[in-house]
């Protein structure tokens, strides 16, 4: 009984820790770069959400797509005012790059909603919870790992079938023969930062939702240990993300029940060097040929 | 020389001026330091706000002393409380109202041990601060005594025999509390069925209640600041796991969170020296004029550093401390006088031994319709 | 001599003189009592920022690689030379501070160097951003491990216990879990500081200007060029990679002994950026620029108390735009063309002289 509980609370945390890593596993995929402000967005995303439901009254549906919309834009921002100008810059200043956009999101959240913590209203994602048996289901748990298949599915569809799906998985393997092919890149990149900030929305409203307190520093540590998941599972690989995130939650979960809970953090980052180790390009990706 | 004299003539006002002054009220330099920005600037900014309220008091009120109030930003970081601490003496601080928090306050009360410059901290808990120095002096319970006040509570009210607590190992505050909890628990009979912990990232609490839970615990014991406990209380509703919750007076604060759902903290109960919503005279003016002059409801830091400075002009008043004594000299006086005297604050009444600890009663409300209830 | 070895040279005695000349006017300073309380403070804290971002600069900038623990390094030697220093005093009753503070330093480079090298042997390998990853959960996991680490000194010896304080009879507490390293007896002192800083300035420039020095500069700029060439790739990247955590090592030991106690919270990934940032400003590669930086960040701060809430928003912006003026081949060649005039005159007026 006990196991299933956390069995149930580990895929409720891998399941958002699977939609944050969406985000950088495509962004890695096809524009090649860590884009460390992710965990930031989603934070953006989770106070427009507060500001919707708290300030604004809005219904939570639009509330949330208000966050979608804002975050979408700022996504896409990001990457044309400082991503762009490095497309041909060593990863290591973009990498600089994006830690200073993930500190500049973090600064400006602070200057608008201050340091005060504020807890995120109670939703229909966060009504009241399912009792089977002897186990009680929160509704969070439900909808975060509802959200997570129905985005897993749509993605794997989008990125099989339509034209700019294809178009990404272009660029994603080769970025010179893509242009040539005639795909604009650029516009391609744009549109996988758009999707992943719009799901960074989402994984921002569903992470407050499970652990209702917002802060500006609200993105980081899931962000980072989202990103361990990737690289867990096979950065740049879409599948990898979600069982990287789901498994790295469950890992997470048990190491502190049955471990310590002292040493939950350290055997996430722990369980990151031993992959790194045994199969560097994590459970599903593949290994990359360099050519001179 | 026109100039020449018509500059003689304004030093000599001048001079006049002070020497008049100097009869009438003695101008105190307290240097307040705690953290004005960053992540603890919540307790920083209270702690400023309360002794700027009392400072004003003080200076309208023109009586044998006057403020003057001299704040340094220590970022709650043992690097910057130094600086911090140096630039408040190099601005002519006599004696320092801080820090805010316990880290900060061992490592710049250690340096004023050394320098010999008086501190009284309004909210700093921990047994280090105090601790094989002299010239620190505490407003605050110490975090063992609150430890075992909450023990003896739980016990002599026979709330129940079965407790969890859950604290928060990477900081000082909660692990202080907590040692001293449990200690005092197996004196008194009470049976610590679980124990877990977590860090100040941590947002899943998920384990930690289960674990509660399943032990059958009657009581939660939280020793930790309302952020953290707040996702405990959520995250027991949703396992429909509705023990006792028993704070100490960091839970002060829960609810003022924005957008917190007030009947999660429906039944917590907590030991507290000061809550806003007390009727007594002093509490009411205080939190009248908080709320006038900063627009929020005052929180328990803010109170203490109120008392702060009326605890520093009683003890400078005892030691008959003028404005133009040096810090050196100021230190050993304080240090006499604040053994002497005993305050009536916001805060109880209180007195102080030579350890530098404070010696008050504690008052244990109980959260009812979102608001404190005392018994 | 060539002309870029003559370059070298004037910029190693430049970077000398003015480290040499800063300590000697800050000296008379203090002898001549014109110095504030504030600033003399700081000085310790300067010297072990300087030495961090030095250190960090060799792995950035000049090994190419982005380390984001270095905080982490910084606090593995702090803890070691609390520890070490306690166990001096107590144990073997060393009353000399001079000496206590030179085997804690020493000691807190060789655990830093060491884990730097546990770390360096898997990763370094690894091509991509995997060590920035790598480090930032390694600082990470240092600090947890910290705060359930619990070191003791009963009758001479160490005691050492994890997760539970189980602490013999009598025990004098070194490092007490989430209280970090307490009761420290501070002995840090300036002139160790400087020493310090020069030991670091003849490591790395030595190294920079070697042998290895320019097999490391060729990987960076070329791995794949480099190693078909014939040059150990991991062997020199891990001797950048070590020596900078060592280094580091021994500022912290330096930093952690100059205040009575030390916590977690202050070896944070907020601090590494802080150094990232010394680097990035002062120039990747450019030793001389991480000195400047670091002192004139450290410094600057604390005389503008006030708008310390916009440090960080100001921090994160002259990463961004320090990163795309130096990188983006458009933005360059805007900047070339306008500098290149002022160039040529600066250079035709020499010319002139020389004639003359």
């Amino acid at each position: 009984m006990i196991f299933l509980d956390n069995l149930i609370n580990g895929l409720s945390l891998g399941s958002i820790y699977a939609i944050i890593a969406l985000g950088y596993t495509m962004v890695y995929g096809i524009a090649k770069m860590l884009n460390f402000a992710h965990g930031d967005v989603i934070m953006i995303g989770a106070y427009i959400a507060f500001c919707g439901l708290q300030y604004w009254g809005l219904p939570p549906v639009i509330a949330i797509l208000a966050a979608m919309a804002v975050c979408t834009l700022l996504g896409v921002t990001i990457e044309g005012l400082a991503y762009r100008p490095l497309r041909q810059a060593t990863s290591l200043a973009v990498l600089i790059t994006a830690i200073g956009m993930s500190y500049l999101l973090q600064n400006i959240a602070l200057m608008i909603w201050g340091a005060n913590p504020k807890s995120f209203p109670r939703t229909f994602i966060n009504g009241a919870s399912i009792r089977i048996g002897q186990l009680n289901i929160s509704s969070a748990t439900i909808w975060t790992i509802l959200a997570n298949i129905v985005i897993m599915v749509a993605l794997t569809l989008f990125t099989a079938k339509t034209k700019m799906g294809k178009a990404m998985r272009c660029v994603s393997e080769d970025r010179g023969a893509a242009e040539l092919m005639g795909i604009n890149v650029n516009r391609t990149i744009s549109m996988t930062f758009a999707i992943g900030s719009a799901l960074a929305a989402i994984a921002g409203v569903l992470l407050c939702s499970s652990y209702p307190i917002l802060q500006p520093t609200t993105g980081s540590m899931p962000g980072i240990k989202a990103f361990t998941a990737a690289v867990f599972g096979g950065i740049g690989s879409i599948p990898g993300a979600m069982i990287g995130g789901v498994l790295l939650g469950v890992i997470e979960i048990f190491g502190k029940a049955y471990i310590s809970t002292e040493l939950g953090d350290a055997i996430v980052f722990a369980v990151l060097i031993v992959v790194l180790l045994v199969k560097p390009t994590g459970l599903l990706g593949k290994p990359v040929r360099e050519k001179v | 020389m026109k100039k020449v004299f018509a500059l003689l003539m304004a030093a000599c006002m001048l001079l006049c001026g002070v020497s008049a002054l100097a009869d009438e009220a003695v101008t105190l330099k307290i240097a307040h330091i705690g953290p004005t920005t960053g992540a603890a600037a919540l307790y920083g900014l209270a702690t400023l706000h309360g002794a700027e309220i009392a400072a004003q008091e003080i200076n309208d009120a023109n009586g044998a002393f006057k403020i003057e109030l001299i704040n340094e930003d220590d970022e709650h970081n043992v690097e910057k409380v130094i600086n911090a601490y140096n630039a408040a003496l190099d601005a002519g601080a006599q004696m320092i109202l801080g820090t805010t928090t316990s880290k900060p306050c061992e490592a710049a009360g250690a340096q004023g041990y050394v320098d010999r410059v008086f501190f009284l901290t309004p909210s700093a808990s921990s047994t280090a601060v105090i601790e094989d120095k002299d010239n620190v002096f505490q407003i605050c319970f110490t975090d063992p005594n609150q430890g075992s006040a909450s023990a003896q509570y739980i016990a002599e009210h026979g709330l129940g025999t079965k407790i969890a607590v859950i604290y928060n190992n990477a900081d000082v505050y909660s692990t202080g509390i907590r040692d001293t909890f449990v200690a005092e628990a197996a004196d008194k009979g009470l049976e610590i069925v679980s124990e877990t912990t977590f860090t100040d990232e941590t947002t899943d609490f998920s384990v930690q209640v289960a674990d509660a839970q399943n032990n059958g615990a009657e009581i939660v014991f939280l020793p930790m600041y309302y952020t953290p406990a707040s996702l405990i209380l959520k995250v027991a509703a949703d396992k429909d796991y509705h023990p006792i919750f028993f704070g100490v007076d960091g839970m002060d604060g829960i609810l003022g969170v924005e957008g917190f759902d007030t009947s999660l903290a429906e039944g917590v109960m907590l030991l507290t020296p000061f809550v806003a919503t007390a009727s007594d005279e002093k509490t009411v003016n205080f939190v009248a004029k908080y709320q006038e002059a900063y627009g929020e409801i005052p929180i328990q830091f803010a109170a203490d550093a109120y008392d702060g400075i009326y605890i520093l002009v009683a003890a400078a008043e005892k030691a008959g401390i003028t404005s133009d004594m040096e810090p050196e000299e100021v230190c050993d006086l304080m240090i006499a006088a604040m053994q002497e005297i005993s305050v009536d604050g916001l805060t109880g009444s209180m007195t102080w031994d030579e350890s530098g600890a404070v010696t008050k009663t504690p008052m244990a409300a109980t959260i009812v319709n979102g608001e404190y209830v005392f018994e | 001599m060539t002309r870029a070895k003559r370059n070298r040279l004037i910029y190693n005695i430049v970077t000398f003189v003015l480290v040499i000349g800063a300590f000697i006017l800050l000296q008379s300073m203090i002898a001549n009592k014109s110095i504030t309380r504030s600033l003399k403070g700081q000085l310790v804290p300067i010297c072990c920022w300087v030495v961090m971002a030095v250190s960090l600069n060799l792995v950035i900038g000049i090994s190419g690689e982005l380390s984001l623990g270095h905080a982490g390094f910084m606090s593995v030697g702090a803890y070691t030379g609390a520890v070490v220093s306690g166990w001096l005093l107590n144990a073997c009753a060393i009353e000399n501070t001079t000496l206590r503070l030179v085997l804690a330093i020493v000691a807190g480079g060789i655990m830093a160097g060491v884990m730097g090298a546990l770390i360096g042997i898997p990763v370094l390998r690894l091509r991509g951003d995997y060590l920035a990853i790598v480090t930032l959960a390694f600082g990470e996991i240092i600090r947890n491990l910290v705060n359930v680490l619990y070191v003791g000194v009963a009758d001479g010896r160490l005691a050492f216990s994890f997760l539970n304080k189980k602490m013999p009879e009598g025990v004098t507490m070194l490092v007490d879990g989430a209280k970090g390293a307490v009761k420290i007896k501070p002995v840090s002192t300036f002139t160790a500081g400087f020493v310090l800083i020069m030991i670091t300035l003849l490591v790395v420039l030595n190294l920079v200007n070697s042998r290895a020095g320019r097999a490391i500069k060729a990987t960076r700029d070329n791995r794949i060029a480099a190693e078909s060439m014939g040059v150990p790739v991991t062997k020199y990247k891990m001797m950048a990679f070590v020596t900078a955590a060592a280094l580091a090592g021994m500022a912290g030991a330096l930093y952690g002994l100059n205040s009575s106690t030390v916590v977690p919270t202050q070896f944070t990934f907020n601090q590494s950026i802080n150094v990232l940032v010394f680097v990035v400003l002062g120039g990747l590669g450019n030793v001389l620029g991480s000195v400047i930086s670091a002192t004139l960040l450290t410094v600057l701060p604390e005389m503008l108390r006030a708008f310390s809430d916009y440090r960080m928003l100001v921090y994160a912006v002259v990463l961004i735009l320090v990163m795309i003026f130096t990188n983006n081949p458009l933005i360059r060649s805007v900047m070339n063309s306008a500098i290149a005039p002022l160039k040529r005159t600066l250079r035709g007026k020499k010319q002139g002289g020389d004639i003359a």
